[in-house]
Parts: C-alpha cells; structure tokens; sequence
C-alpha cells in the first residue's frame, strides 16, 4: 500500500468537501443548530431556575443534550452518505476515476484514500460540532457530561460505520441509491432500537430481540447508545426507573461493552474489505 | 564475479532488445451474453506510432481499458513496458487520456497536473508542469478552475494529463473528439513530437486522416477481432496513377502495360505500380508524349486508408497483412 497516494486521496476527498461547499453547508448548519440548542437552553435554565430540583435539572439537560446530539449524528450521517456516493461510484460514472487509476496505484489504495478522507471529515464534524454543543450546555445550564471523550469518540465511531457502509455500497450501486439506502438503514436500526428498547421495558423478549439483533446486523445504533450513556447524567436513569428510561429514545440503559466495540471494530473491517473487493473487480 | 563477467553481463543486458511498450495475447471479454473482444494480440514497440481503427463497439476502448488495469479481462497477458500490467507500477510511464475525458471540476488545472504528477510518483518540477500546460495551449489558464472549461478545453487538459509525467507509453483514446480543426493539428504536431523523442503512442481515433498521417502501423478491430494489422504499406498496398489521354497508339497502350496493369474507362487509363519510387511516372509521361500521345492530366492515386478499412469491415474476413 503506497501511503503517499492514500494521503493524496484523502486530502483530495477533503479538498473536495470543502470546495464543494460542502463543509460549509455543514458549518452554516451546525452554526443555526448551536445558536438554536444554546438559546434554549439558556431559556430554559432562566424559565425553570429554581423550580426544578438539581437532579431533574440534570436529567432534562441530558435528555436534550442527548436530543442534539442525535442531531448532529443525523447531519454526520446525511453528510458522509450523500459525500460517499459521489465521490467514489459518481466518479466512476462520470469518467474522472479513469486517468486517476490509470496511475500506478492499486484500486484499494485509491479506496483507503477515499474512506480515511471521509473518516476525517465526518468524525471530525462530530467531534467539533458535539465539544462546542458540549460548551454550549455548560455555559447555560452548567451541565457536563460524564465522559465526554468516550461519548463524542463513540459519535465518530458511529459515523465511520455508517460512512464504511455508503462506501461499500457506493461500489456497487449508483451515488443517489447508496446514499439513500445506507441513510435508510441508518434510520431504520434507530428505529429498531427503539423498538427494541420498548420490548425491553414491557418485558418482551421477542421484541426486545429486534434492537439486538438490528444492533448486530449495522452496529450504529449500539455505538450511538453508547455515546448517549456517556453524554447523560448517571443518576438520569435512577429518576427515570429503568423499565422506563429503556423505552426512552433519549436515554441509554447501560454503556458499551468492550466486545460490542470489538464487534463494530470487525464489522467496519469486514465491509472495507468487501468494498475493496467489490472495487477491484469493477470494470471502469 | 570480476569486474569483466559484470560488464559481460552489462553489455549482455544492453545489447537485449528494448522490450515492447505494450505486449497483449489473447484478451478476452464477454459483457453478460455480448462478447466485447475475442482473442485480441498486439505489439507495440517503443517509439512506435500505432493506431487503432474499427466502427463503433469495434472494442477499441474494451482493448485500451484492458491494457491499462481498468477493465478486467476474462483471458489473456498484458505486458506494459516490460511489466506485467496487473503489477500498479508498470503504469508508472504510461499516459492516458481517457475516450472519456472528466477532471475533479473543483480542482484548477494546475492542480489537476500536480495531483497525477503526485500519483504517478515521479518527482515533476513546477515549471515543468507549466510547460505541459502551455503545450496543450492552457499556460494562461493553469489557475482556473476546472468546473469553468468547456469539453474542448478540458480535452487539451487530459492530454496535459497523458503527457505530464515524462511517460514512455501514451494511450490517446479519441484525443480530438471535442477539439476544433486548431486542435486537431496541436494534436497531430503533439503525436509527432512524441514519436521523434521515441515515445510509443497508441491513438485510437475515428479521423482516419489523423491516423494515416502519424502512425507507423495500424491495427483494425472489428468485432473484437484483429481484422488487419501492418505498416501502412502494408495495408494500402501499390500506388496507382490515373491518366487521361488521347491519340494513344498501340505502342503507348504496350507502353502503359509495361508499367503495370492497366484499367481503362473512355480516355481514362488507371495503371497500378508495383513499385513506387520517384521516376517510374515522369519516364511513364515522358515516354508517352514521346510516342505522340495527348496527355491531358496525370493524377496520382492511392488507396486510402478509409476505402481499405471499409473494404476490410465489408470482407469481415480478410487476414491481417502483417
């Protein structure tokens, strides 16, 4: 693997984002989202100031932060899906991919290329967006979260997921469709989960097997449960009662564990690898 | 080993022939039921000129894609420029401008070199980047964007492109299809140049013309075969002269019979040399006016390529010439 040509690439994507103007849709956007988030909670820390107990204080602030951030993973998802599809398969279409893997370079490097730019590029808008939301709640309402890191590591973590899938299928289907099925399926496993997390809280297990097994099938709903349960106030759940707090979408019963991370780690290699297949064997 | 086995050994691996820009056997490629090309073989020796003809879905550009890694194909070798082609690195001196032609519309021309400069990893200095662009009549817009240029303008960037990092090997598929009469001599001036630096080209192009007047060989694909290949001597055969004369006398008729054979129409005689050197029509006329007859016009004439390559598609099955 040539790192020189897997660094070219990537600044290439990123160059291409931001030529795009597509950071900065993604800046204005998230600029509205911060002013918005910051404005209401500072409303709601003037409105309720004294009214609400420290402990329900903290637990509003985190099912909203929690809210937000949902919001951003959103934008992130929306952003590297639609960005996946064509930078790769709309550039194989159009006819650029043809003089720049005429080059000596190996299809996956030109892959690794891609997919490193658009891990820098989705997780970093994450991270940054998601510290500044952070800000914003501390500076309002004076909540931090728990394990800010963990949570905002688990939020990228959850975007290369998702942007590994729009690269796999952006290999094989048109830009439009891959977008608008990996977004599709990104939605769908949250819905799952939800779904998953209600089946839990009645007791269902059949129901509750849905968010399982949706979780295993594309691990971003386990990651974005993770981040969540790092964003919130631990004492949330206790307020909540836990059958409850399951079936909240914005509230998250238990952290990650390490083999569920490892899981997502092996799934994101599992779909790389199949995407570099499936490129390698394309006819251009 | 001493000092004189090495340089036996040297001089053994200098006096090697150069290996062949690109080297192919048997390519073959089915897309679903539809058989793209069957059993295609060429050479093209370095330095060579050599061009590649054939009616649409002929699979000219199957063939190109092939030997540069973008298509796989379903049987068969390619060797480029000594190396196998499945080896990235044998691309390192190949040039390639695309039949079709795109470029990263958000990037400016300059920066579309300097990116395949990067990517092909040879180290290119800035000016030199410049003088690619200059050639192809784009100096005075290396700064802007490519997203503003037109088909035209973006052609003469993708041979910029082809050009840029001192290859060995261009590949030039369809290099005139959006540019202007202008740009079609650039383009030819260009293949010219690059043959007398002994650059290998591959042109594959529907203007014949183009064809017939820069490349040293030609190969013609029909239906994924090889249907001819050869020098254009080769392929176009014998000159023929046309003449039209009156007052002929049967000494004048022996006289052009002797020449070669001869066709006649009314006063219009077509004479076909079997050998094509400078004096064979001067002493013909000369003789002829000698002998009394009227010679009214000498037309030379030659088979060209176009009626060659139509005859060839209409046989479908005449043998290569070479």
């Amino acid at each position: 693997m040539n790192a020189r040509a897997v660094l070219t690439i990537a600044g290439l994507t990123l160059r291409e984002a931001s030529r795009r103007r597509v950071l900065l849709a993604l800046g204005v956007l998230t600029l509205v989202l911060l002013g918005l988030s910051g404005w209401g909670f500072s409303r709601f820390a003037a409105e309720t100031g004294g009214s609400l107990t420290s402990g329900e204080a903290r637990l509003t602030a985190s099912i909203v932060l929690n809210l937000v951030m949902f919001g951003y993973s959103l934008i992130a998802a929306l952003g590297t899906a639609f960005l996946a599809g064509p930078t790769l398969s709309g550039e194989t279409e159009s006819g650029i991919a043809l003089a720049v893997l005429a080059r000596p370079i190996r299809r996956s490097t030109f892959l690794l290329g891609k997919w490193l730019g658009l891990v820098v590029f989705g997780s970093g808008f994450v991270v940054l967006a998601g510290l500044a939301q952070c800000l914003i709640v501390r500076a309002s309402v004076d909540y931090w979260p728990p394990e800010p890191t963990k949570a905002l590591a688990l939020l990228a973590a959850q975007t290369v997921v998702l942007l590994t899938l729009a690269v796999l299928l952006s290999t094989v289907i048109s830009p439009m469709a891959s977008g608008v099925v990996s977004v599709g399926l990104f939605c769908t496993t949250w819905v799952a989960g939800v779904v998953g997390g209600i089946g839990d809280s009645l007791g269902n297990d059949a129901v509750a097997r849905v968010g399982s097994v949706s979780r295993m099938i594309l691990p971003t709903d386990g990651l974005w449960r993770g981040a969540m349960n790092a964003f919130q106030d631990p004492s949330a759940l206790a307020f909540f009662g836990d059958a409850d707090a399951g079936a909240f979408p914005f509230l998250s019963m238990a952290p990650l564990t390490g083999t569920y991370l490892a899981w997502a780690v092996v799934w994101t290699a599992m779909v790389w690898a199949l995407a570099a297949v499936s490129f390698a064997r394309r006819d251009l | 080993m001493s000092q004189s086995d090495l340089r036996e050994a040297a001089d053994l691996v200098a006096g090697l022939p150069p290996t062949p820009a690109v080297w192919c056997t048997g390519l073959r490629k089915r897309y679903g039921k539809r058989t793209a090309v069957d059993g295609v073989s060429l050479e093209i020796g370095r330095g060579e000129v050599v061009g590649l003809l054939g009616p649409n879905g002929a699979g000219k550009t199957t063939v190109i894609k092939m030997l540069l890694g973008l298509v796989r194909p379903d049987a068969g070798e390619v060797m480029l420029l000594g190396r196998p082609a499945a080896d990235p690195s044998a691309r390192v001196r190949v040039g390639y401008l695309p039949e079709l032609f795109r470029y990263q519309p958000w990037l400016t021309a300059a920066e579309v070199l300097a990116l395949h400069v990067r990517l092909s990893g040879v180290d290119i200095p800035a000016p030199e980047q410049r003088e690619a662009l200059a050639l192809v009549g784009l100096g005075e817009r290396a700064a802007d964007r490519v997203g503003g240029f037109s088909k035209g303008m973006q052609q003469r960037l993708g041979l910029a492109v082809a050009l840029v990092a001192r290859p060995e090997f261009v590949v030039l598929d369809e290099p005139t299809s959006a540019l202007d009469p202008l740009g079609r001599v650039d383009v030819r001036d260009i293949v010219l140049s690059l043959k007398s630096r002994g650059i290998a080209v591959l042109l594959n192009s529907h203007l014949i013309g183009e064809v017939e007047r820069v490349c040293d060989r030609v190969v013609i694909l029909d239906r994924g075969h090889v249907a001819a290949s050869g020098t254009l001597l080769e392929l176009l055969g014998q000159h023929e002269v046309r003449l039209h004369l009156t007052g002929l006398p049967p000494a004048g008729e022996t006289r052009l019979s002797a020449a070669g054979r001869v066709e006649r129409e009314g006063e219009w005689f077509t004479v076909a040399l079997p050998v094509d050197d400078e004096d064979t029509v001067p002493d013909l006329v000369r003789d002829l006016a000698a002998l009394g007859v009227r010679v009214h016009a000498v037309e030379p004439g030659r088979i060209s390529l176009e009626e060659r390559l139509l005859g060839i598609l209409r046989d479908g099955t005449e043998g290569g010439a070479a």
